[in-house]
């Protein structure tokens, strides 16, 4: 029960013919350019640990993000910085904790991998790949008990699929018809083994539908597209649905993390998939429907690079915790305690 | 012109090795553009530089490997929004641990970020030591543990290696001269306590480990079918004595003691604490000691030189009053362990404590910081029946204060006599650290302070 | 007073929870249906519904997260693992998740859960359904680990457990749910931060929790007899430690024995003894002694089995060694 919504030929789609189309390129473009900013900062030894950017695979986190509401929940990936800046987390706080420091979303205490905000229901930042999945579910089945229309969204990539917890939260969340909206990013590699080498049914979205789930395939380099189907499949599931599956096909242009020498891939194989960066393509789009005023996408760059600036001082003139508040929170309570 | 420096590609990359150029000198660059390959102790990585701007010299050629942060070429910039990267490697500098640590005894001056390499810091003091033949010199672990587990003194030897080092056969030679028995923690504890050399016990534990018993603890309940023997009671009273003796000859024979008495009335001590009992159960009356306690705690504020330790010629008063109280031992002889800080508990407290104290004395069971911390000692002997007390002071202390027993006697006041409740309060001064003057000041201060019990 | 199964007094705590709060939920694997497989949830079911005792498919991952899930959703969920031995099949969400989300969320996300679960050999169960590995859990920061040993502290714990805002796991020893015992009423609360001491005494101190607390104080009344006055001390709370508890009665005793049924290498006995050599090693008269469990999967033979556990006589030997 696949619907395929895919398209890769060359004829430029419509894009929404409110703001909408303009707001995913804004926010495509504010991680796109902060994530760059990221690199440059991490070859200086600003942000360390493990840095995951998600530079091509932009359209997943907008055109998701798009579709849900303040109420909803999001659980993501240690990939995550563009699902946090496109559910609201602020570019300053992000950057804050990337360096570390107190006034980071997490206090420092997570880095780039474990990005969190309670209060827009942003529940991270996991890295263990599929750990996020049972979590999804659990949010959602409070949502049940509590009879509250909600949708909790849960991103993770193409690798979580092979993994136990996959099949654990995606047969409870159709057993229990809970309000999840699975958001695949399959962008082809589990780090760097190819998907063909590590599923047996390399087609996910069937994979899904083996749960008696709603499962569509989505062009995921294509923004637009990711919207629509997000927008049908959320209000699919905030009407009672249960579960739906979404495979959004991307492609990251960067390597896994900083330290990848990226081996595993040709490079006309990357070069072939920047053709299709969803960036131009929707700024062709837009232009395609007279969508976008002369200067309009300079003054766009021009604000982001002003808010990416803006991030990284406020992120260097931040603080170190102090080291005497070491052990608070790791329980709620007190100091630990051991 | 902007740096182009050697990227940190991860918190463990400390150099890499340029292993090609994919510019020359005059090329144009764009933010982002892959200039360079590097290989890191994982794989090669190609490398991009952050602004505009043409290529300057090459610094770095390919095949060499440098340092994260050493320049490896010179860019002529274009005007940009973004920091100059001669900006950045400034920020680099200011980056503090994490950029550190991450860069340590590398860099061959290539930026001035490089810390000066840790000094070889064992090895300078030892080197600093040997040269002035110290005694205690010890470098090898094994030589450390082996003098501990066969109990030899090292602090005092000098060894017969390079430079006076002890080695191993110092140690075993050592060794054969005194053998320390094994012995429990407790058991060494107590003894250290009590002044009593452990190869002068037998132990009776597990392979012959000297535990309490052997030590001199007395049995806290003994079993009705195994009644202490009169021999271990003789033995423990000895030890007892021995250290105690010890402890009081070293007094008498260091210490310019002299003496000062003052009779005090308590009618108004005595009639408070029978108000104050009352109502209580006898488990929890309050005893004429916690007065004195609490009297003579509170007097030392005024005269802080009776309450410290003499060490090393010098005098140095306390901060807290631990006070000291003599405790007559089932096995014979006093020993007088601290209660902490009299000067800032309640009465309550203090008795609380005092009884606490008591029964565990008896029992043998004081912590170590109990016998090591008094800094004045009380000792009240009227339940014995003496009339007063010319204690010896316990060094290193410089101050002891006796009561004798409480007796009715006739009192002259305003003309009048009465009968009174009276003790006579003694004090033991160390004339090194305090005088007549001062001891008289110190006595008539715990004098008034027992006229006013409700404030104690 | 009543008397009643140790069983029975959990299955009273969680109903009790049921109905004080509707946050409260229960799921695991078949607790519903079945009546739970050591019976503790029997019953629940036709009293609560569906809804709220819910039978989970076999996925202790799956289901192990989604109580973290829903405790992030504001409800406060009770789950159940059939057996310490299949929590490792959630031991990523246990510990990843559970007892990491308040700490790398910067103190923004706390986790109300309590997961219960059957510890402990002694039914002939074999290599997979029989050991102690509370102590693993121990290890976590992030968690607060229970193992009531009394029908008092299975009656009692739940309650302050659910009110915990963070991860609570209380391991129940299998041995322990057919144990019957009077129950004060009305019943009074009990506390999960602190040990007790089950037997005074003032020549030894045992140390023991769960299902070794009765062969702690089995052996304790055969030292009396012997002339040894044991000091019986139930840990109950095996994370945070209540170590001042532990250590004002060693100095007291100076001699100190840990009876776990878990394996004693890298073990909560070591951590244990480490502590008391740690803070009160000059009050030490002796090495503090060590009883559990032998170093081998749990063998299915009833004599073997016996052969691995902690015994009252092991007890008993090691304290005449130990007050020799």
């Amino acid at each position: 029960m696949t619907e395929s919504t895919t398209n890769v030929g060359p004829e430029v789609q419509s894009a929404p013919s409110d703001n909408r189309g303009l707001h995913l390129l804004q926010e495509m473009l504010r991680i796109r350019r902060f994530e760059e900013r990221c690199v440059e900062l991490y070859s200086r030894s600003a942000i360390r640990g493990f840095l995951h950017l998600a530079i091509g695979e932009e359209a997943c986190a907008v055109g998701v993000m798009a579709a849900l509401s303040r109420e909803d929940a999001v659980v993501s990936t240690y990939r995550e910085h563009g699902h946090a800046i496109a559910r609201g987390l602020s570019m300053r706080v992000i950057m804050a904790e990337l360096e570390g420091k107190l006034e980071g979303c997490s206090r420092g205490r997570g880095g780039s991998m474990h990005l969190f905000d309670g209060t827009q229901r942003f529940y991270g930042g996991n890295a263990i790949v599929a750990g996020g999945l049972p979590l999804a579910v659990g949010l959602a089945l409070a949502d049940h008990l509590q009879s509250r229309p909600r949708v909790t969204a849960c991103f993770f990539g193409d690798g979580a699929v092979a993994e136990g917890e996959f099949h654990e939260a995606m047969n409870l969340a159709a057993l229990w018809h809970l309000p999840v909206l699975f958001c695949c990013e399959n962008n082809l590699y589990a780090m760097g083994t190819p998907l063909q080498f590590t599923e047996s049914e390399t087609d996910l979205a069937l994979k899904a539908a083996s749960y008696r789930m709603p499962s569509w395939e989505v062009d995921a380099m294509d923004a637009t597209a990711v919207e629509r189907a997000a927008r049908e499949a959320t209000e699919a599931v905030r009407a009672g649905g249960g579960p739906h599956f979404l495979e959004l096909r991307t492609y990251r242009f960067r390597s896994h993390s900083m330290y990848d020498p990226d081996r595993y891939r040709d490079k006309s194989e990357i070069e072939r998939w920047k053709q299709r960066d969803p960036i131009t393509t929707l700024v062709a789009q837009l232009n395609h429907d007279g969508q976008l005023a002369d200067g309009q996408l300079e003054r766009l760059e021009a604000a982001i690079a002003a808010e990416v600036e803006d991030a990284v001082t406020f992120a260097d003139a931040g603080t170190d915790e102090p080291v005497d508040e070491l052990t608070r929170f790791v329980t709620s309570t007190g100091t630990g305690g051991s | 012109m902007g740096d182009f420096t050697m990227p940190s590609l991860g918190a463990d990359m400390l150099a890499g090795k340029v292993t090609q150029w994919l510019v020359k000198p005059g090329d144009r660059v764009h933010r982002g553009d892959i200039v360079a390959v590097v290989q890191t102790d994982k794989s090669d990585i190609e490398v991009e530089i952050f602004e505009d701007g043409t290529m300057g010299e090459i610094l770095v050629p390919a095949g060499d490997r440098v340092s994260v942060g050493t320049v490896l070429a010179h860019v002529n910039g274009e005007a940009s929004e973004f920091r100059g990267p001669v900006e950045i490697s400034g920020e680099t500098a200011a980056l503090g641990p994490s950029s550190l640590t991450a860069v340590p005894q590398f860099e061959p001056g290539a930026t001035s970020i490089a810390p000066s390499p840790p000094q070889p810091r064992l090895e300078a003091v030892a080197t600093s030591v040997r040269a002035s033949l110290h005694p205690g010199l010890v470098e090898s672990p094994l030589v450390r543990s082996l003098a501990e587990r066969l109990g030899v003194e090292v602090s005092t030897m000098v060894g017969s290696g390079v430079g006076g080092v002890i080695t191993r056969r110092d140690v075993e030679h050592a060794s054969n001269a005194r053998v320390r028995p094994s012995s429990s923690p407790l058991a060494r504890r107590m003894a250290t306590e009590l002044g009593i050399e452990l190869s002068s016990l037998i132990g009776t534990g597990p392979h012959g480990a000297i535990i309490e018993r052997d030590v001199g603890r007395e049995q806290r309940e003994p079993p009705p079918e195994t009644p202490p023997i009169e021999s271990d009671i003789r033995e423990r009273r000895l030890a007892m004595q021995r250290a105690v003796g010890a402890l009081m000859a070293r007094s008498k024979r260091e210490v310019p003691h002299y003496y000062l008495t003052a009779t005090i009335d308590l009618s108004r001590a005595t009639s408070w604490l029978d108000e104050a009992n009352r109502s209580r159960p006898p488990a929890t009356r309050l005893l004429m000691a916690a007065l004195y306690f609490r009297a003579t705690a509170l007097a030392v504020k005024h005269v802080p030189e009776m309450n410290g330790l003499y060490v090393g010629e010098t005098f140095t008063a306390s901060e807290r009053v631990h006070l000291g109280v003599a405790i007559s031992q089932r096995t014979g002889g006093l020993i007088a362990p601290a209660i902490h800080d009299v000067d800032q508990i309640s009465l309550e407290e203090v008795m609380v404590r005092t009884r606490d104290l008591v029964r565990r004395a008896r029992n043998g069971v004081l912590r170590a910081s109990e016998m090591s911390d008094p800094t004045l000692t009380v000792t009240n002997l009227g339940d014995l029946g003496v009339d007063s007390v010319f204690g010896v002071i316990y060094p290193p202390q410089v101050a002891l204060v006796g009561f004798g027993r409480v007796r009715e006697q006739p009192w002259a006041k305003d003309g009048l006599l009465t009968v009174r409740p009276c003790v006579i309060a003694s004090l033991s001064g160390d004339h090194r650290v305090s005088d007549g003057m001062r001891g008289a000041r110190f006595l008539s201060e715990i004098d008034r302070l027992l006229q006013e019990p409700e404030s104690l | 007073m009543s008397v009643i199964t140790y069983r029975e007094a959990m299955r009273q705590a969680i109903r009790e929870a049921l109905l004080r709060d509707e946050r409260v939920f229960v799921m695991g694997e078949d607790i519903g249906h079945y009546g739970g497989s050591y019976a503790v949830t029997l019953d629940l079911l036709e009293e609560f519904g569906p809804e709220r005792i819910r039978d989970t498919p076999l996925s202790e991952s799956g289901f192990v997260g989604a109580g973290i899930g829903a405790a992030l959703g504001g409800m406060r969920p009770i789950v159940e693992v059939m057996t310490v031995n299949f929590s490792l099949l959630a031991l990523d969400q246990i510990m990843n998740n559970a007892a990491s989300l308040l700490y790398m969320s910067g103190g923004q996300l706390n986790v109300p859960l309590v997961i219960r679960m059957a510890t402990g050999a002694g039914r002939q169960v074999g290599a997979q359904h029989s050991h102690s590995l509370e102590g693993w859990f121990a290890h976590i920061p992030g968690l607060r680990i229970l193992a009531p040993a009394t029908i008092e502290d299975a009656r009692g714990m739940l309650w302050p457990a659910l009110e915990d805002p963070d991860p609570v796991l209380i391991f129940e020893h299998a041995m322990l749910y057919n144990q019957e015992g009077e129950l004060e009423e009305p019943f009074q609360p009990v506390d999960i931060k602190s040990a007790a001491v089950r037997r005074s005494g003032d020549e030894l101190t045992i140390i023991a929790y769960g299902g070794t607390l009765r062969t702690a104080l089995g052996a304790a009344e055969e030292l009396a007899t012997q002339g040894i006055d044991a000091e019986v001390i139930d840990l109950r709370c095996l994370r945070p430690l209540d170590t001042a508890t532990l250590l004002s009665s060693v100095t007291r005793t100076h001699h100190a024995m840990v009876v776990d049924e878990g394996w004693r290498s890298g073990s909560l006995s070591a951590e244990i003894s480490a502590r008391i050599t740690e803070e009160v090693f000059y009050d030490l008269d002796a090495p503090v002694s060590r009883v559990c469990s032998a170093e081998v999967p749990m063998p299915y033979a009833k004599h073997l089995e016996d052969a691995v556990l902690p015994q009252v006589l092991d007890v008993v030997n090691a304290a005449k060694v130990l007050c020799a």
